[in-house]
């Protein structure tokens, strides 16, 4: 019997205005040629890893869930994402098919690992997951399915880095005892250091975003010693969908290196990153 | 017991339960239909979320700070921000007291 087999992660930056960019052509713009060039060795990759299904970890802005009822973690299990307006003008994506099976498969592991999880059986998904998924696939037709899983940045008490590192190798271990045939990539959307609000906006910090890229790859505890306050001391209010990078790297449970880099300020108010990382499991490096 | 960061207003529990109608008419405007309404009838639309005085001040100065201040969540503030065709590079701007040109600047300084 095969199993799934997870060939590596995906993180990147959504912000709003690239979907904007895309609607524009604008990718070879000086202002957006710098950012954009960073995908060509994710296509380039994608091109050998041939994943069927991506595992999406984001946050909602005020699409799916509003503050009267806000999970800290939610992961779908709908046939069919939609999107919808967002209310700040950038065009409404198409919708991106899902796994429902797959998705049911990570719920049931989750909550027996502990993790008592929001399930949607309706989620639209937002600019955090339609951007990422433009800016990885561009072409006219989605090549994956794709399991979305929200991760509560806005309303704080948000989850620790170290909850959300475990939420990710939960689901890693799931995967990895999937019984389908299924090529995965795990992808983790939002940051780098970035602050939209207050008198400190505009904030950004080039260091500290240096040292998280440095970290993650294969020492991401390290990472766990930083409080969600002192996180967004260092990376700024919206700094903290770092959160969501940390998920995707847990669910990386072989040896992970960095295969592509790409760091880039400014997109709008946001120092973008965009990251490939190979997941060598351990069975295979065994067997090599 | 944690410091203040400068500058920064944590969205807690404290500021959702404060900006909880505020935020809830901002939401709103996810539809294209509730946005003109409030065009047509601002003081209609805030009365009809419940808005209190502080947070109607706010808005009707078009005032991000005072918004924050007055409980609003700045992902919510943006879809308000969108109807006046504002976005988070010229709200940024009016919070810091720059000219969106000198905040841009600021920005690109930043990765240099």
């Amino acid at each position: 019997m095969n199993m799934a087999t997870i060939v590596g992660g995906i993180g990147t930056t959504h912000v709003p205005a690239i979907g904007k960019a895309i609607a524009e052509n604008k990718q070879n713009d000086p202002y957006w040629k710098p950012f954009f060039k960073g995908f060509d060795y994710v296509h380039y990759w994608l091109a050998r890893a041939r994943p069927d299904v991506a595992v999406v970890f984001y946050n909602d802005h005020g699409l799916n869930f509003f503050l009267d009822k806000l999970p800290t973690f939610a992961v779908g299990a709908a046939a069919e994402y939609r999107s919808e307006d967002e209310g700040w003008g950038i065009p409404v994506s198409r919708a991106v098919p899902g796994d429902p099976e797959l998705s049911w498969h990570l719920i049931n592991a989750l909550v027996a690992d502990e993790f008592d999880v929001t399930t949607c059986q309706d989620m639209l998904i937002d600019h955090a997951v339609t951007i990422p998924m433009a800016l990885i696939w561009p072409g006219p037709v989605w090549p994956v399915k794709i399991v979305p899983v929200e991760i509560n940045t806005v309303q704080h008490p948000l989850p620790s880095l170290a909850r959300c590192l475990k939420l990710g190798r939960s689901i890693g271990r799931a995967l990895e005892s999937y019984a389908r045939d299924l090529r995965v990539v795990v992808v983790g959307t939002g940051g780098l250091s970035h602050q939209l609000d207050g008198t400190r906006a505009g904030f950004v910090n080039k260091d500290f975003d240096t040292m998280c890229l440095d970290k993650i790859v294969a020492e991401p505890e390290a990472l766990t010693r930083y409080s969600i306050h002192d996180w967004v001391e260092q990376s700024g209010s919206q700094g903290v969908e770092f959160l969501n990078w940390m998920a995707m790297r847990g669910a990386m449970t072989g040896r992970v290196t960095e295969l592509s880099r790409n760091y880039h300020i400014p997109i709008s108010n946001t120092a973008a990153a965009t990251l490939v990382y190979g997941n060598e499991r351990a069975i295979e490096r065994k067997a090599a | 017991m944690e410091q203040d960061i400068p500058g920064t207003t944590i969205f807690d529990g404290v500021q959702a339960q404060k900006g909880l109608a505020l935020n809830r008419m901002c939401y709103s405007f996810n539809s294209a239909e509730n946005r003109a309404a409030f065009l047509k009838d601002e003081d209609a639309y805030c009365r009809k979320y419940g808005l209190n005085a502080e947070q109607r001040a706010a808005v009707k100065s078009r005032d991000v700070l005072k918004m924050i201040e007055a409980g609003g969540n700045v992902y919510y503030l943006a879809k308000l921000a969108g109807i006046f065709g504002l976005n988070v590079q010229d709200i940024g701007a009016q919070q810091t007291g720059m000219s969106v040109e000198a905040f841009k600047s600021k920005l690109l300084s930043a990765g240099a």
